[in-house]
């Protein structure tokens, strides 16, 4: 059925050239959230009683919440008992290697174009450049790769599934610490009925020996996506972590809300690169993925280091502010953001730059690209406590608009509470000129070449931020979101 | 080469071109001249194909093929390059980024295979030096913060890497100290004086006649080709004005 799904959709929408749907039989949580819906999630998962405990206190929170209201989106009311929340592939193996990944699977890879080097590595081939996958497939992991090397160098790379079971004291003591279940609306929902994700943890004083890469992927129909990452490096140590996906096209509007929780601790960094490309909807808004995330950071160390770096093309709607709670003296955050809305699509997205300890600096660059009729807002929190000496901050805020129709929106919003900060604020807002257009295609570059290179460099600045890895996938994905967009 | 046949084109419904016959042949440079508002630079967007330069009336090709049938980014592969009198700044684009697509888009469109990044440099690398541009500017972004000088050097850096058959150099010499005059002449000459290769130089001044001598000079005057001649035709337009032709600054 799903591939006759698979058709019919890509038949009526060819733009979405990784719209395909994957024939895997699905084991389904009923449908509908509940107590019960909760309780079937944790027993399928095996999970210890403090787990399941956690997860009912924050589903009692989450009915007594709303949903906020103060982004610049226009979302339709979401029913939360027609949907399912947890569906796992049927076979359910732990592979030792990737031939025995469902050759399906491996299909669904292949169409998603995962890089040649990250090929080669899941075929094993020898001397192929290190990056470790850890492949989320729907709600479970199928198969994690180079699992003994990183164990070798003390790295727990693990879903957050077997985290919880095979290191319940290091994930209890940080779970839910820099995003508290009750955070918000769908931080607290994500707290309650997380399907799966990923935990890292770097040891004290260990630079991780290779990039570490999951790629997500939304699959079952109707099945919410709750994913739940906790990254903690340690004193001294040093990871870089990707996060990819794109999803097949579908008619009805999918939720997906995810939690990423970051925690650095004294001199440690933690580099966190995202290309986002789930499903927009088509040209008339119908489909796409509603994407509400809560992805923050907290700085704890002394001269701690995060920095996220996001490429946003895809999603319905964009509802996410990865941010970093600067604690830790002398502590750094960051911020990189190319978000492209087309069609109809919208984005509410920035960063919140929390700045606690003396000497902390933050640095956020945003750009904005908006074409269609869709709305991109940027919106951004700088805010210094008074305990806070010498904080720098510098935010630069750029958009650009394809057409008449679209809207690029900045709100910025700064606290100072210590008068030693100095904060700077940088805002433009651009539209591709004809004279532009008309140099790059008397050069040869057709229109949509033209206007892919013309957004890459406006968003180079970003991009340049992004792993080798990501950089390639990352252009070519502006260049395909803008499609149609000029002409 | 170029067969331009009583053209017809108007801006914002306002006729610049009034019936313009030119006919340029493979091993010819061609000067064109004349006063402000003549129709100098339309001339030059309407054979590259600009957006809102209609063409109402007549017909030109490029080697038999139609070109009023292409757009603009046809008309590269098919071998036409504009030199522009105002190059545009790409932020973010490195010349060496631009060049490569655009180049190999060309390549891609005439059915030619890719060139390598390696023999792609090689190329860049060559005519830059011809130039005199370093390949740190090449690696900078197209045209930004270049002086004028430097950005109408860069057009012919891009000019001998994209190897046209047919280039229209709308005022390449404006902005030009005297020095700089000479390198892009010397740039013209030497990228394309060859059988199979021809020039509109679109100028107001003899300076640059100079340097890469015409076959044939044409006054525009009000959209239309009022006069053509031999080199000496730029002497005396130089040592006696456009009045003494008999021939109004539009503008004015």
């Amino acid at each position: 059925m799903a591939t006759k799904n698979a058709e019919a959709i890509a038949a009526a929408n060819k733009k979405y050239e990784w719209g395909f749907a994957t024939d895997i039989e699905q084991d389904f949580a009923p449908k509908g959230l509940s107590e019960d819906t909760v309780r079937y999630i944790s027993a399928k998962k095996g999970e210890p009683e403090w787990m399941l405990d956690w997860r009912l206190k924050a589903y009692r929170m989450w009915l007594e919440l709303e949903a906020p209201d103060w982004a610049k989106l226009n979302v339709p009311p979401i029913d939360y008992q027609d949907a399912y929340y947890y569906a796992e592939p049927k076979v359910k193996p732990t592979l030792a290697s990737l031939d025995e990944l469902d050759p399906e699977i491996r299909r669904t890879y292949e169409k998603l174009g995962i890089p040649i080097e990250e090929q080669k590595v899941l075929a094993g081939v020898e001397g192929a450049r290190k990056v470790a996958v850890d492949a989320v497939f729907d709600s479970v992991s199928v198969a994690t790769t180079f699992r003994k090397e990183l164990e070798a160098a003390g790295v727990i790379f693990r879903s957050i599934s077997e985290a919880i079971r095979e290191y319940p004291d290091l994930v209890r003591r940080w779970l839910g610490k820099v995003v508290p279940q009750r955070d918000n609306y769908f931080a607290t929902l994500n707290s309650a009925v997380f399907s799966d994700g990923t935990f890292v943890y770097i040891p004290e004083g260990v630079r991780c020996p290779m990039e570490l890469s999951t790629y997500f992927r939304i699959n079952a129909e109707n099945t919410g996506q709750f994913e739940r990452t906790l990254i903690v490096a340690d004193k001294g140590s040093y990871v870089s972590y990707l996060e990819g996906c794109t999803a097949p096209m579908r008619d009805e509007n999918q939720l997906h809300a995810a939690v990423v929780e970051l925690v650095a601790l004294d001199d440690a960094e933690i580099k966190y690169s995202t290309v986002q490309n789930w499903y927009p909807g088509d040209e008339n808004g119908l489909g796409g993925i509603y994407n509400f995330v809560t992805k923050r950071a907290l700085c704890q160390g002394r001269n701690s280091k995060v920095s996220w770096t996001q490429v946003e093309t895809g999603s319905a709607v964009t509802w996410k502010y990865p941010s970093c709670v600067l604690a830790g003296d002398g502590s750094v955050g960051e911020f990189y953001s190319v978000a492209v809305t087309n069609n109809l699509q919208q984005a509410d997205t920035g960063t919140k730059m929390i700045h606690l300890g003396k000497n902390t600096r933050s640095t956020i660059v945003s750009k904005g690209i908006s074409a269609g009729r869709s709305d991109n807002t940027y919106r951004g929190l700088v805010r210094v406590a008074p305990t806070a000496e010498s904080v720098r901050n510098f935010t630069q805020c750029d958009s650009l608009l394809l057409g008449d129709q679209c809207g690029a929106h900045t709100v910025p919003y700064i606290e100072v509470r210590n008068p030693t900060a100095t904060i700077e604020h940088e805002a433009t807002t651009s539209k591709i000129s004809d004279d532009q257009m008309f140099y790059a295609t008397q050069r040869g570059l057709d229109q949509e070449a033209a206007v892919a290179l013309i957004v890459n460099g406006f968003a180079r600045e970003v991009l340049q931020q992004l792993p080798m890895e990501f950089a390639v996938e990352a252009q070519k994905l502006l260049g395909i979101s803008l499609e149609g967009s000029v002409g | 080469m170029l067969e331009i046949n009583n053209l017809h084109a108007e801006v914002d419904g306002k006729p610049i071109l009034n019936g313009l016959s030119l006919s340029v042949n493979a091993g010819e440079v061609h000067a064109i001249m004349g006063p402000n508002g003549a129709g100098k630079s339309t001339l030059a967007y309407v054979l590259g194909g600009r957006p809102g330069y209609d063409v109402t009336g007549g017909s030109v090709t490029l080697d038999g093929a139609d070109l009023l049938e292409m757009e603009p980014h046809e008309r590269a592969a098919a071998g036409l390059f504009l030199g522009f009198q105002y190059p545009v700044e790409i932020p973010g684009v490195s010349n060496v980024q631009f060049l490569r697509e655009a180049a190999n888009a060309q390549r891609a469109a005439r059915g030619e295979p890719a060139l390598s990044g390696a023999d792609f440099l090689r190329l860049a690398k060559a005519q830059a030096e011809g130039l005199s541009m370093s390949m740190d500017m090449m690696k900078r972004p197209v045209n930004v913060g270049f002086s004028g000088g430097e950005k109408k050097r860069a057009e012919m850096v891009q000019m001998g890497i994209l190897d046209p058959k047919l280039a229209i150099l709308d005022e390449t010499d404006s902005g030009l100290d005297i020095d700089a005059l000479r390198i892009v002449g010397d740039g013209i000459e030497r990228i394309m004086r060859k059988p199979d290769r021809a020039v509109i130089l679109i100028t107001h001044y003899q300076r640059l006649l100079d340097h890469v001598r015409p076959d044939q000079v044409h006054i525009l005057s009000a959209g239309r080709i009022v006069r053509s001649g031999g080199p000496e035709l730029a002497h005396a337009l130089e040592r006696e004005g456009y009045a003494a032709l008999g021939l109004e600054d539009a503008r004015s």
